[in-house]
């Protein structure tokens, strides 16, 4: 179709074409780049700013994470929350000093990561042989139990109040006259570093899986269990993998977030809210895509943190609400205006802004 | 402890649980027959709530003799429940019947995003703060003993849900529409093939589960007393909990969910603490799907190639 239109084209038009289609084919590059290059460019991400821009990063993890079930695997998922939580919580329960553990900042990720991921074992295995929406439907009963659980349970979770001060990583430990605890505590910048590593680690990983035999497994049976099973595929253990591992990826995510905001929060944190803004970004952006859960999560994230302030800002700048009333204003629209995004985004790209190019593939399969 | 305040705590649970049936019957039914888990459901009765709480003081049926509100509540139920089935019918034209064909998850987020929008709605309607909803009826004991307490508004909700019930169980079981409704739900094609409208058909489901919907939200204020925008997360979440206990899709299981729903809520309120009955609901719902994974009442379905 598009080889009859390139014929010779001016060089200049070859070269912004060749730009594009690197934009296109090294996107990640080239934002890893600019990201790792933005906070010595740009002061305010030494302030508050670095701090949001790490939260981002943090939440681009736990999309990553339920796209794994959700996107590839094809089973929804309505209490990834929970298990953000729970990595959240066990990270803090090993380094808090309340408790007697006091472990280092690694040690502690990887003991809470693999908690999570048992934990998604433990209510997967039983769970799994359910039918799509009874699955939904026991990941959000889930999630509620969690979220009741770390608020109830104050003396283990410290109720409403959170467990806190979670101790940045690397305290006590001095490198070249530096010491790094200290750094992680004042300067934002370390922990925007930190979390976008592991943001890449995690990108690269969930690329190497999705073309592995587990990752090909998991799309076969999203696309037709009986068919995936017929050859020769377990459809629970698949399942079951992902299940772990969209809980591993989870739970990472809530460690990183405990320690960079060196307390759990309180439990309203992990609550159903927090999975629905998640599952919505995969779903905006498109299932099992990474570009497209990076992009859900960025725009979701960016339209409550950067976008309602300002836009509440500028109002009353130019004084047009006068009155306070709550139908001038922007952050009153707010719900109505990210429900109308996500019905207009179903109606007319009903697979995602950035469609999975393995879907797409598929989709036109019949037609060339 | 004593065998009354079980008793009580029994009436109780049962009086909410007919309530939450109420809304649950809105979730089965629509997903009996497009298989949507609509979201938006609780938040539309949150917004016949606020219907019925501006229509109270249109009226002034606070001040009103007993004739006057007897009537005035049958309005009341009638309006509201015109109103979302009404409401539940456009939004099927506008938002769900273009997404038929799309991929699976489509319809769901978008149900996410109409819920979003109607609670937006509710918010310039009634503000942020939560409100009183005026108290109608008479809280005299009907039982002429001490222990034991049911009064007119547990009676009310008995007096609306149980004949609401039996109407839907009749219209399912006995008209041509209820013929249509049970055709569509197993098999779309052939249901149009043997001439059925299948759009009429879906349309007229999402009317019955929002005019249900609308008479529970009018219940809902009478008996709860206090609404807020938010209200309708936490109901919608307990009626579709109960729509899947009972089995989703089935009629009788969702009546049977929902009042075991309400009975493990005010027995686990007065026995352990109300803080843990959310907690205590669901760890109950997901033992029972593990041993009975169609739910209460479901049918076993056998997936086919």
């Amino acid at each position: 179709m598009h080889s009859s239109a390139s014929s010779t084209p001016p060089a200049s038009a070859s070269r912004r074409l060749q730009l594009a289609s690197l934009l296109r084919e090294r996107w990640d590059l080239v934002a890893l780049g600019l990201l790792a290059i933005a906070p010595l460019v740009i002061p305010a991400l030494g302030g508050a700013l670095g701090g949001q821009v790490t939260t981002l990063f943090i939440y681009c993890i736990l999309a990553l994470g339920l796209n794994v079930m959700v996107g590839y695997t094809g089973l929804v998922h309505l209490g990834i929350a929970a298990f953000f939580g729970i990595g959240a919580y066990s990270m803090a329960i090993l380094t808090v000093p309340m408790y007697p553990f006091q472990m280092g900042f690694a040690a502690a990720a990887v003991i809470s990561t693999l908690l999570a991921a048992g934990v998604g074992l433990a209510l997967g295995a039983p769970t799994l042989r359910l039918r799509g929406d009874y699955l939904a439907i026991v990941t959000l009963g889930f999630g509620e139990v969690v979220k009741v659980t770390l608020r109830n349970l104050e003396q283990i979770t410290g109720g409403m109040k959170g467990l806190n001060p979670v101790p940045p990583p690397g305290a006590g430990v001095t490198l070249g006259g530096v010491d790094l605890g200290m750094a992680f505590a004042i300067d934002p910048r370390y922990f925007y570093y930190l979390s976008l590593i592991v943001l890449a680690g995690v990108v690269v990983a969930m690329r190497r899986l999705e073309n592995s035999r587990l990752g090909r497994a998991w799309v076969a049976v999203r696309e037709d269990e009986l068919a995936a099973s017929a050859m020769g595929i377990s459809a629970t253990r698949v399942k079951l993998s992902a299940f772990a591992m969209s809980s591993a990826v989870a739970g990472l995510a809530g460690c990183l977030y405990a320690a960079s905001l060196s307390t759990t929060a309180d439990p309203n944190a992990y609550d159903f809210n927090r999975s629905i803004m998640m599952l919505c970004a995969v779903i905006l952006g498109g299932l099992g895509s990474i570009p497209g859960t990076l992009l859900g999560v960025a725009i979701l994230v960016g339209f409550d943190t950067v976008l309602a302030p300002w836009a509440d800002s500028w109002i009353q700048q130019m004084n047009i609400n006068p009155t306070g009333s709550s139908l001038l204003s922007f952050s009153g629209w707010r719900l109505a205006l990210f429900g109308l995004a996500l019905v207009l985004v179903m109606r007319f790209r009903p697979a995602g802004l950035v469609p999975s190019r393995r879907l797409a593939a598929e989709l036109h399969e019949g037609q060339t | 402890m004593s065998v009354q305040f079980f008793l009580q705590q029994c009436l109780i649970g049962l009086t909410n649980g007919a309530l939450i049936a109420l809304v649950a019957l809105g979730y089965t039914m629509v997903y009996g027959i497009i298989g949507l888990i609509n979201f938006a459901h609780g938040d539309l009765i949150m917004l016949g709530a606020c219907l019925a709480l501006s229509l109270v003081t249109a009226l002034g049926l606070a001040t009103a003799g007993p004739t006057a509100t007897w009537l005035g509540i049958s309005l009341l139920i009638v309006l509201c429940g015109l109103f979302c089935g009404t409401l539940n019918v456009a939004v099927d034209r506008l938002v769900y019947k273009p997404l038929r064909s799309a991929p699976k998850l489509a319809p769901l987020v978008s149900a996410i995003g109409v819920s979003f929008i109607f609670m937006n709605m509710g918010l310039f309607w009634i503000g942020s703060a939560d409100r009183a909803f005026p108290e109608l009826l008479p809280s005299t004991n009907l039982l002429p003993m001490e222990g034991l307490q049911i009064t007119w508004k547990d009676l009310l909700v008995v007096i609306v849900v149980v004949p609401l019930m039996v109407g839907l169980t009749l219209l399912v079981q006995m008209t041509r529409l209820g013929k249509a409704m049970r055709a569509v739900s197993q098999d779309q094609t052939a249901a149009s093939l043997v001439g059925v409208d299948v759009d009429r058909v879906i349309a007229a489901t999402f009317f019955i589960g929002g005019f249900l919907g609308g008479a529970a939200s009018v219940i809902y204020g009478l008996y709860i007393n206090t609404i807020g925008f938010q209200i309708g997360f936490q109901n919608g979440l307990y009626a579709f909990t109960a729509a899947v206990l009972g089995g989703i899709g089935s009629i009788p299981g969702a009546v049977l969910g929902g009042l075991v729903i309400g009975l493990v809520r005010s027995l686990s309120s007065a026995y352990v603490g109300e803080r843990w009955t959310g907690a205590i609901v669901f760890a109950i719902l997901i033992v029972i799907l593990v041993f009975r994974p169609e739910g209460l009442l479901g049918r076993r379905t056998k997936e086919k190639v």
